[in-house]
């Protein structure tokens, strides 16, 4: 199982750019919005047509423009959950799920596997309901078992939670989580939120204005993200000027300090990034002196914000992140971070 | 004895002429939606021009066009089709005039829909006419109703382009708005004023069901 996507589409002065090839499990792709993420999804469903290029789905060409190859949305076999769930409003939830089954010509079966299908996805009681009836998370479940009961070989997921209140968000996270698992074909999601990315995917493909910045398993992207747009949307807080010093050694000018690394700096750095949750007042390594600046409560941590002593006075505070139950009796008079937490950040 | 061939002669016009409306003015609303922009826009003013010039005027260019001694008008006769001073002409007249109201309405209706709607349909592998007529046109279907209605109305009351083209002939091409004008002018007032009711009663029950059926509709929906 895999796909492998490699086009170009210009949309005027936005230009989409993307190659990538997505394996069996969830793919993210993380980006910005009107970063290109849904314009992607679209091409690869054959909703919008790449101006350039080639998609293929199990070794099955989608798109060629050189072979002029383009096949219909309704030959690529491609689900596609859209943001807002698009279920049809003047069907009923069993009319809507029959929708999917359109391509099976025996009545019979048509109506066994809707049947099933509503049973699988816990609709019964509601096939008769329209979609307006339904709660956000029913709404979701109908248009997931609708492109389910079709058999696509691929199912494209555009911000699945963006509709669904907080409290829900979580539940339906894992029960969407599971079902795709069992569902086990290639999923390719669409987010901005990287807690999202991070709960739901296997790997993550980082998006920035319309280019594909890498394609990485989502544990090793948030250890070693490699970009400065990647640390910013995997929830790096702190990303800063630096220049290498030595393999082992950078300089932070903005701050006034030189920091030990464990990997190894290569030519070309432009950028570290420190996640706020790493500084220590304990840790030996790469300490020095601090002074508070502010101070920001949320539910259960602590956000201090910091400054180092020769820090220049334009540039940003540092953030120091903390469960509220470890809060200092005073705010300690250095900090340190381990060399290990120093994301190297190129490009 | 009154004469009911004003009737029933304004009716079938602005039925026949509703009916052609209805599918030209759904066709060039969906298609012209899906052109570039510069095209769009110049075949948008062409579309709506019938409703904006004088009626007289788009008379005058029917005539300009069908008048026997045209080109058209005169190749269409040789197959013994004449819209100049037959009934059928009426049609033709009260389609021109209609259109535009039901082509910019039902062009609202379809530019409000959900295009998502749409392209899922494509993904799940329902055909193009599918998705048209059951999932489209139900979501438009307020607007497209509301165009329809209005295209009846126009089209039954219809004055300017008909006398220009088809005239008045007692028993042949009198429609009610050219009778009510030729009694009005020959000073029968009476039966000016019993026209003038009759439309007056066709129109209100037309705008009495289109309202009876949006609630209806309504309803079901809720259901």
């Amino acid at each position: 199982m895999s796909l492998f996507v490699d086009i170009q589409k210009q949309l005027g002065s936005f230009t989409l750019h993307v190659r990538f090839t997505a394996e069996n499990g969830v793919t993210c792709l993380l980006g910005a919005s009107g970063c290109g993420k849904s314009m992607t999804l679209k091409c690869i469903a054959g909703i919008e047509k790449p101006d350039r290029g080639r998609i293929e789905l199990d070794g099955r060409v989608l798109f060629d423009s050189e072979k002029h190859i383009d096949l219909r949305p309704q030959q690529r076999r491609v689900g596609y959950l859209f943001q807002n769930y698009a279920l049809f409003p003047n069907m009923t939830v069993r009319q809507n799920i029959l929708c999917g089954l359109c391509r099976e010509k025996d009545h019979a079966v048509k109506e066994r596997r809707a049947s099933e299908m509503i049973a699988l996805m816990q609709l019964e009681g509601l096939e008769n309901h329209k979609p307006h009836q339904l709660s956000g998370g029913q709404q979701q479940r109908v248009a997931l078992a609708r492109i389910l009961v079709s058999d696509p070989q691929l199912l494209l997921l555009d911000e699945p939670f963006s509709a669904l209140d907080g409290h829900l968000r979580d539940a339906l996270k894992i029960e969407l989580r599971d079902l795709l698992a069992r569902f086990g074909r290639e999923v390719l999601m669409v987010t901005h939120d990287r807690t999202e990315a991070y709960n739901m995917s296997s790997s993550i493909a980082v998006m920035d204005e319309g280019r594909l910045l890498t394609v990485k398993p989502t544990k090793a992207l948030f250890a070693d993200p490699g970009s400065v747009r990647a640390a910013i949307l995997t929830g790096c807080k702190n990303v800063v000027r630096a220049r290498r010093v030595d393999e082992h050694t950078v300089e932070i000018p903005d701050w006034g300090v030189r920091m030990e690394t464990r990997q190894e700096v290569k030519e070309g750095l432009c950028a570290v990034g420190l996640r706020a949750h790493y500084f220590s007042p304990s840790a030996q390594q790469n300490r020095f002196p601090v002074v508070f600046a502010e101070e920001m409560e949320e539910p259960f941590e602590l956000i201090l914000q910091f400054r180092y002593l020769n820090q220049k006075k334009d540039s940003p505070p540092v953030w120091w992140r903390l469960p509220k139950d470890k809060r200092p009796a005073s705010f300690p008079e250095e900090l340190g971070i381990a060399p290990a937490n120093i994301l190297l950040l190129y490009e | 004895m009154i004469d009911w061939y004003p009737l029933f002669n304004s009716l079938r016009i602005a039925a026949i002429s509703c009916v052609l409306v209805f599918f030209t003015g759904i066709f060039f609303a969906y298609y012209a939606a899906r052109l570039p922009r510069v095209v769009k826009g110049v075949l948008d003013v062409i579309l709506t021009l019938p409703m904006v010039l004088p009626p007289t005027v788009c008379g005058y260019f029917l005539l300009l066009v069908f008048g026997v001694k045209r080109p058209v008008g005169a190749f269409l006769l040789h197959y013994g089709i004449k819209f100049v001073m037959t009934w059928y002409g009426g049609i033709l007249a009260a389609a021109v005039v209609a259109f535009p109201l039901m082509y910019r309405t039902a062009r609202g209706a379809f530019e409000s829909f959900d295009e998502n709607l749409a392209w899922s349909g494509q993904t799940l592998g329902l055909s193009d006419t599918y998705i048209f007529w059951r999932i489209r046109m139900p979501a438009c279907r307020q607007g497209i109703l509301a165009g329809t209605v209005l295209a009846f109305a126009r089209a039954l009351g219809e004055y300017g382009a008909t006398s220009m083209l088809i005239g008045y002939t007692p028993g042949r091409t009198a429609t009610i708005s050219t009778t009510v004008y030729q009694l009005w002018r020959t000073n029968e007032e009476r039966g000016a004023f019993f026209w003038v009711m009759v439309n007056l009663a066709i129109s209100t029950v037309v705008l009495l069901t289109v309202n009876m059926l949006e609630t209806r509709q309504k309803k079901a929906v809720e259901k």
